[in-house]
């Protein structure tokens, strides 16, 4: 299995720094930061699997406004809103906008860790599927692909 | 305004109009009443007069032509047949039957020479051989050529009159004498003698009857008329009698304005008619006053309760109104102060996680304190876990977003909002049963809203029992249909509430305690999701709320 690369932007520092020290001491490879444009100028450098992200982050733009910025930087990146602040209205942009899913804060890490299992493994399979679409285009027509490189 | 305040100006509202309308509505009627009466009265006096005017007249026409009659059938025979013929008993006793045949009223019929002396005699006295020279009437008869007496007792002590008609022969004047019958006359005057009080009678110009009044006096009796209040014609007078009663006098001059005819009525005695109709109008006028009355005050009464019911029913509304705004202004303080706790105990929540990894290694567990620490970040995590519930409680809606929008499981909602309303229940000592059929299918529905439904019933049931009761939470699945029943062991509901309870604004809680709309909007949603919910229930039986629902299978699973 690949390594687990994960994102977590919430503007609470005591919240971020607790969940990325929980997850790296799950040997999960997590990284924090504390606002929608740390995290965006973060995703133009470096590949990640799942993003938790929080919709209320007072001072920048908002977790509605990253997520539609982060898909069209990483399209198949999975994202796992997280709030205090839930609304109808907002679940359903996220959904929309292509969410793994929406959760209420607090909530259990075992969950939390379950949920973002599940992401993972939606986007290993997305992943597979690209990848062996790939290398069946490489079957059968290798000019193609190496005219592309 | 307060209730109260407005409750005395409607009372004082209601006492003037009352009297407005009682005034504007009785005045008039009396005064209708009073002129109808006086224009009536009036016209039924005038009535009264003209008949005993025509009454008066129509006899005195009778004795004209009575007198008028047997003067002529006298004057008749005067010219027609010779004193010489006529002096003979025999012949003049064979005209007086003639006569009699022919006519009555005559007693006796004689023949008189010029000297007074009574030559023949035909009747039942015997006055032949009389004379009567010196007598008043002989002399007037022989002046004037016909006479009809007074009425006098004369020779044979009998109220009568005479009637003469002088003749002449061979230049000496001679006269025919009959006797009028007193009672056929009496008779005759006595036909306008009509009612209970009616009177008729003739007096001559010395106020001396001449025939017998029905009441007071006698024949040849001084009448008491005043003779100066009848003029030319026949006229009617007013004349009040001595026991206090007025009574109407009519009177005519007749024979040559010798005899007067005098006709009485009482007044009373005519106006027996009026008096009825002023009696029946009275009645009417009464009971008139009184319909009006009753009506004005039963109308009244009507208007004002209705009025003071509708302004208690807006004052309630108001309130109501008041305290659904202090309810959503609540709700929404709640859900800001949830949402705000969240965000810090989701750092407990972690931190205590964090906690929990450290100790996790193995140098902390060597520590001495290490199971007090472990215990306390239990604890903590536990209490985060209680409050984390209890916000996501409050928060209602954002729980769903926990789980797929169109899944719901009927058990698992029932469950939650039985959880919120555990502490509740319990401290009023209810004890809250459940019986749930266990896999129940998951349906599409809307699950926020189905909490809100069960917790408006569930609270109901609670506040209805009040305390030291049960209620019964039951699930079932029935054809097509999950069946949702809550019922509790309160009071009941009676039949006409029975009917309004899903109406909104229609509450039994106190003022302030219920806003009338929890079974309304839960009718409205239960309604929208394609359900029914109905209420049943008996007095002192308690109620049962059933929900059903259609059993729709979520699209994606």
């Amino acid at each position: 299995m690949d390594m687990f690369r994960i994102l977590v932007v919430d503007d609470e520092v005591d919240f971020l720094e607790t969940i990325v020290n929980r997850l790296k001491k799950r040997k999960l490879f997590a990284t924090g930061v504390t606002s929608g444009e740390e995290a965006l100028t973060l995703l133009k450098e470096q590949l990640f699997d799942v993003i938790i992200l929080d919709i209320k982050m007072p001072g920048g733009m908002d977790g509605i406004e990253a997520l539609r910025e982060i898909k069209k930087i990483q399209p198949l990146v999975e994202v796992i809103l997280l709030t205090g602040h839930a609304s109808v209205e907002t679940s359903i942009e996220g959904m929309k906008l292509g969410a793994f899913d929406y959760c209420l804060k607090p909530i259990k890490f075992e969950d939390l860790l379950q949920k973002m299992a599940a992401a993972f493994g939606k986007k290993s399979t997305h992943d597979k599927k690209i990848r062996d679409a790939k290398i069946q285009e490489l079957i059968r027509y290798p000019s193609k692909v190496f005219d592309q490189d | 305004m307060a209730f109260y305040q407005r409750k005395f100006i409607y009372k004082n509202l209601k006492r003037k109009i009352t009297t407005i309308i009682l005034c504007v509505a009785i005045f008039p009627l009396i005064f209708l009443g009073e002129t109808i009466y006086y224009r009536f009265a009036k016209t039924y006096e005038e009535k009264i007069e003209d008949q005993i005017k025509y009454r008066t007249r129509s006899l005195s026409d009778a004795v004209e032509v009575f007198l008028r009659e047997r003067t002529a059938i006298l004057a008749t025979i005067v010219d027609t047949r010779s004193f010489d013929d006529l002096k003979q008993q025999e012949n003049l006793a064979r005209m007086f039957k003639v006569i009699s045949r022919r006519t009555d009223g005559l007693i006796d019929l004689g023949v008189i020479d010029s000297a007074g002396q009574h030559l023949a005699y035909s009747g039942p006295y015997n006055l032949k051989g009389l004379k009567y020279f010196q007598q008043a009437w002989f002399n007037e008869v022989m002046t004037k050529g016909k006479y009809i007496s007074n009425v006098y007792m004369g020779y044979r002590q009998l109220p009568h009159f005479v009637i003469a008609v002088r003749g002449y022969s061979n230049g000496r004047g001679w006269i025919l004498r009959a006797t009028v019958d007193s009672d056929i006359f009496n008779q005759l005057v006595r036909t306008a003698q009509t009612g209970m009080s009616g009177d008729a009678y003739i007096i001559n110009k010395n106020g001396i009857y001449q025939t017998a009044p029905r009441f007071s006096g006698k024949i040849l009796g001084k009448s008491n008329i005043p003779l100066t209040l009848f003029g030319q014609g026949t006229t009617v007078a007013e004349k009040i009698k001595a026991n206090g009663k007025a009574k109407h006098v009519a009177g005519t001059w007749l024979k040559n304005n010798e005899w007067l005819l005098v006709i009485t009525q009482d007044v009373g005695d005519e106006k027996g008619g009026l008096l009825t109709t002023r009696n029946t109008e009275i009645i009417i006028i009464v009971f008139g006053c009184l319909a009006i009355i009753m009506t004005t005050f039963f109308a009244m009464r009507m208007i004002f309760n209705h009025l003071e019911e509708v302004d208690k029913g807006i004052s309630e509304l108001n309130d109501q109104l008041i305290q659904s705004d202090k309810m959503a202004a609540l709700g929404k303080m709640a859900t800001g102060i949830a949402h705000e706790i969240n965000n810090p105990l989701a750092i407990i929540g972690e931190k205590a996680g964090w906690m929990r990894d450290l100790l996790d290694e193995e140098k902390f567990q060597e520590s001495e304190n290490f199971k007090e620490y472990e215990q306390s970040v239990d604890k903590i995590e536990e209490h985060v876990e209680r409050a984390r519930k209890i916000t996501h409680n409050m928060l209602g809606f954002a729980r769903r977003m926990e789980h797929r929008l169109d899944d719901v499981d009927i058990n698992n909602v029932l469950n939650q909002t039985l959880e919120l309303l555990q502490s509740h229940a319990q401290t009023s000592n209810i004890k809250i049963s459940k019986d749930f059929q266990s896999e129940l299918p998951i349906i599409a529905s809307d699950q926020s809203q189905l909490q809100q439904v069960f917790l408006n019933l569930i609270n109901n049931a609670i506040d209805a029992v009040e305390k030291d009761g049960l209620i019964e939470v039951k699930t079932r699945k029935k054809d097509s249909q999950i069946v949702v029943a809550i019922k509790d062991n309160g009071p009941g509901i009676d039949e006409e509430h029975l009917k309004k309870v899903f109406d909104p604004f229609f509450t039994t809680k106190e003022t302030g305690k219920g806003t009338g709309l929890g079974l309304s909007v839960s009718y409205n949603i239960i309604k929208k999701l394609g359900g029914i919910i109905k209420a049943e229930s008996k007095l002192s039986e308690g109620a049962v709320f059933s929900i059903k629902l259609p059993i729709k299978i979520p699209d994606k699973k």
